[in-house]
């Protein structure tokens, strides 16, 4: 476990050297995503021996959002004045998304001939 | 009594405290979602949320002391989003044989979630660092946060929009595409991965398997397109 976390951390620690050193508009944690997802497709064996790492820290990915998310009470003030706006456009957004994400997959699969 | 707040004093200084609190409180909010029937909107992280904010508020903790403790947990979304690549690496075989529809519902589905959201909040007056946090709600946390910053917005703030749609999008998402009559469980999943992160995906897998397959896909492919294309949209629209 700890090799497996030490890999994940040289990998994030040079994606955040990289995105700095090439002002790159991506945050440094994507950059090290994309570093592991060429490191795989040329070690497909790396899947294996990281997987249980990987795994238990995805299937607790929501816990890791628990301190930011505390981090709300010091925006009750601002949520006051903009909070029904916010929330309004969250939802009408989401609804906007999944129905234009959905039916663009729909449609582009039966133009190209992907359909089952 | 004395020696109780002399005990309280001592602990509420070290991190020890509100870490220990943070893990417990998640254990009842996914307790809570279990004891519900996995009700999408029981979600843990929200449970979690407003018992920290309500026994911060009781004990009078600012939110720095209770960051000295949480910041160990919160670290870890930085390992969480280089290990994302592990799923997007697994389904890679799925992902090529749909390529086109995949990268044509990314990228409607990615501007439409980010172009719709700043519209609509800024048509009600909504400015600033406000306007420049809902900007990224759709991506996963940990990119969300990250892009957040780098556009003037306020990662905390984020935080809080992000999971709003990821429960929003996993309450919504079954009703909403029953009746826009979509059957293709691979559109379906991945509409809600883009639209919905994490959140989305976990609601996904609990309707069907391809769906989540698809869904995780897309909560992968969007935390990349969002990063991308996020300072670009905040420069033109914001």
């Amino acid at each position: 476990m700890i090799r497996q976390l030490a890999a994940l951390l040289a990998l994030q620690l040079a994606g955040e050297v990289t995105a700095r050193a090439l002002h790159l508009p991506v945050p440094g944690p994507v950059v090290g995503m994309v570093f592991l997802l060429v490191a795989l497709l040329i070690l497909p064996g790396m899947a294996a021996w990281l997987n249980s790492l990987s795994g238990l820290l995805l299937a607790n990915l929501s816990l890791l959002f628990v301190p930011a998310g505390v981090g709300v009470v010091g925006h009750f003030d601002r949520l006051g004045t903009d909070g029904a706006p916010i929330l309004l456009a969250i939802l009408v957004s989401t609804v906007l998304a999944i129905t234009v994400g959905a039916i663009t997959f729909v449609a582009v699969a039966k133009w190209t001939g992907v359909d089952d | 009594m004395t020696e109780f707040s002399e005990i309280w004093s001592y602990l509420a200084q070290g991190p020890l405290l509100w870490l220990t609190i943070t893990l417990i409180a998640y254990a009842i909010g996914d307790a809570a979602f279990q004891a519900s029937g996995r009700k999408p909107f029981v979600n843990s992280v929200l449970v979690a949320v407003v018992l920290l904010a309500g026994l911060l508020w009781l004990t009078d903790t600012p939110y720095a002391t209770y960051f000295e403790g949480a910041q160990f947990v919160h670290f870890m979304l930085g390992p969480a989003t280089v290990a994302l690549a592990v799923p997007l690496w697994a389904n890679r075989g799925l992902i090529r044989r749909t390529a086109v529809p995949l990268l044509a519902s990314l990228l409607a589905g990615s501007l439409t979630a980010m172009l719709s959201a700043v519209g609509i909040a800024a048509a009600f007056g909504v400015r600033g660092e406000a306007l420049a946090s809902l900007l990224p709600k759709s991506t996963t946390a940990p990119v969300a946060l990250g892009v957040a910053e780098q556009i003037g917005g306020s990662p905390t703030l984020t935080a809080v929009l992000v999971i709003l749609t990821g429960i929003v999008g996993a309450v919504i998402a079954t009703p909403l595409l029953n009746l826009l009559r979509i059957t293709d469980w691979r559109a379906r999943g991945f509409a809600v991965g883009v639209a919905a992160h994490g959140i989305g995906t976990a609601r996904a897998f609990q309707v069907n398997e391809t769906a989540g397959a698809f869904s995780g896909v897309g909560m992968g492919l969007n935390a990349v397109l969002t990063a991308l294309l996020a300072p670009w949209v905040a420069y033109l629209f914001l």
